[in-house]
């Protein structure tokens, strides 16, 4: 058979709309996930022992059940549970908000805790209340850290994007499948569809480097 | 007038007790000088003072405020007693200005010009006026110690507490170190250190205490301590500092 480049340029447009949602699904999430991850990473190294074990019980929730079994339960329980209604998109950007939220507690966790415990006591010794000493001091040392792994995460989550295909989102994989169940082209197609996602999880690596060579690691 | 009052005080960690009811007061002024076994207690003796490990009996009351009042109130004592580690902890990601400003500008709240120009004046008083926009990675063990006295005495604390300050030291780079602190006390710095130098206990310290087993087992003038140290385990102890 014969590659037929007219196939991926009749079908780029809708596939650069998939592309699109799924940046937008992905960069909503992470956003959330963000702010999720730091919240219970913090109750997990810093909280008292119900903070702890809140944060403890959900991480290890997340984690151990697939982002396409939790996807669906947001989609299709949550409603019979709770009488919610939720658009796919916002069981999708739901989805990678609670799930990248628990990988990126861990990171969270980890970075901060392996800050040297001499530097807390350092901060402590001054009078600074806890907060403080975790915001000047230990954060900015631990962000440093955390940047390699935070990177990992982002490119995971914006490959599980694929994975709400399941819930019929119209992001990039499912586009793909779309056209190709109409044109039969699956090499042109998906062939394509790999170049769009190595585009973008390749500007995010290149992104996280440059962050990374402009802050020293301490 | 008692800055430092310990009243009875016992600490535990889980079945190990480290102090054991230890009464002791110190005045302003003095210089106390702690020396003793390794394991005896008095990294967690000074670390008691301000708060960094929390008594399980008694009491002890710094400058008029008892660890035991509170988060607020351990914050105060925090900042009316400064302290030295062994391992400098500087903060790697600021420079030694910014290590020196830091405290009275997130603890006394003032602005960053002033704390700066206060910053300045303190790093020139421990000789590395040149030294303000190095990092601490840059510095060598000595200078990182005599930035961290610094931003210590920033804040403006009214007792220091040393714990080893030189023990993490190459031996040439101790004496700068050591200068400083006597240049603290000849200004009348109420100070409490623990420390194996012993010419330091002796022309710097006016008061001598050595602890065994989490008690104070001797407490006098070092001069007289130290040229007749009529208790056997002190007398053997110094042989093996000597
Ligand atoms: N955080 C801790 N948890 C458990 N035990 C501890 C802790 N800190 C100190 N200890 C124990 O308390 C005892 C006294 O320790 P401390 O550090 O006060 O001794 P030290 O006199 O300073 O010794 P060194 O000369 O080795 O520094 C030791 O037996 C030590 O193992
Ligand atoms: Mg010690």
């Amino acid at each position: 058979m014969e590659f037929d480049w007219s196939v991926i340029g009749e079908a780029m447009p809708a596939l650069l709309s998939g592309a699109r949602l799924t940046i937008l699904i992905t960069l909503a999430g992470l956003v959330g996930g963000l702010a999720v991850g730091f919240v219970a990473g913090l109750m997990r190294a810093y909280g008292n022992a119900f903070l702890n074990a809140v944060a403890f019980a959900y991480i290890e929730l997340i984690r151990g059940t697939p982002i396409v079994v939790q996807v669906m339960f947001i989609y299709f329980a949550l409603p019979v549970l709770a009488d919610i209604r939720v658009n796919p998109m916002t069981a999708a950007v739901t989805a990678i908000v609670v799930n990248a939220g628990a990988y990126i507690a861990e990171i969270v966790r980890g970075s901060f805790l392996s800050v040297h415990r001499g530097l807390k006591e350092a901060g402590l010794a001054l009078g600074l209340p806890l907060w403080k000493v975790l915001v000047y001091i230990i954060g900015p040392v631990a962000f440093r850290r955390m940047i390699p792994p935070l990177g990992n995460q982002f490119i995971v989550s914006l490959k599980d994007t694929s994975l709400f295909i399941v819930i019929g989102v119209g992001e990039l994989t499912r586009q793909g499948q779309e056209i190709m169940a109409a044109n039969f082209r699956a090499v042109e197609i998906w062939s394509a569809v790999a170049i769009l996602y190595l585009l973008m999880t390749g500007t995010l690596t290149l992104i996280l480097r440059v962050t990374e060579k402009r802050m020293r690691i301490l | 007038m008692s800055i430092v009052e310990f009243r009875n005080v016992t600490k535990t960690f889980g079945p190990v007790v480290v102090l054991r009811e230890v009464d002791l007061n110190i005045d302003k002024g003095e210089v106390v000088v702690l020396i003793g076994p390794s394991g005896s207690g008095k990294s967690t003796l000074l670390r008691c003072i301000n708060a960094l490990e929390e008594i399980n009996g008694g009491d002890l009351v710094v400058d008029n405020i008892s660890v035991k009042a509170g988060r607020s109130q351990v914050r105060l004592i925090r900042q009316e007693a400064g302290m030295v580690f062994q391992q400098f902890n500087l903060f790697p990601q600021m420079t030694a200005l910014e290590n020196v400003a830091f405290g009275p500008r997130r603890v006394r709240g003032i602005s960053r010009a002033e704390a700066e120009e206060q910053a300045r004046a303190l790093l020139a008083k421990v000789g590395l006026a040149e030294r303000g926009h190095h990092y601490p990675a840059e510095l060598s063990g000595g200078q990182q110690q005599r930035v961290a006295i610094a931003r210590a005495l920033a804040v403006k604390p009214k007792l220091m507490l040393f714990d080893e300050p030189t023990s993490a030291l190459d031996p040439e780079l101790r004496h700068e170190v050591l200068r400083v602190m006597q240049a603290l006390a000849e200004e009348g710095m109420t100070m409490i250190v623990v420390t194996h130098e012993m010419a330091f206990a002796r022309q710097v310290g006016t008061r001598l205490i050595f602890m065994e087993d989490g008690k104070i087992s001797v407490d006098g003038k070092p001069a007289d301590l130290l040229a007749n140290p009529e208790n056997p385990r002190l007398r053997e102890f110094l042989q093996h500092v000597h």
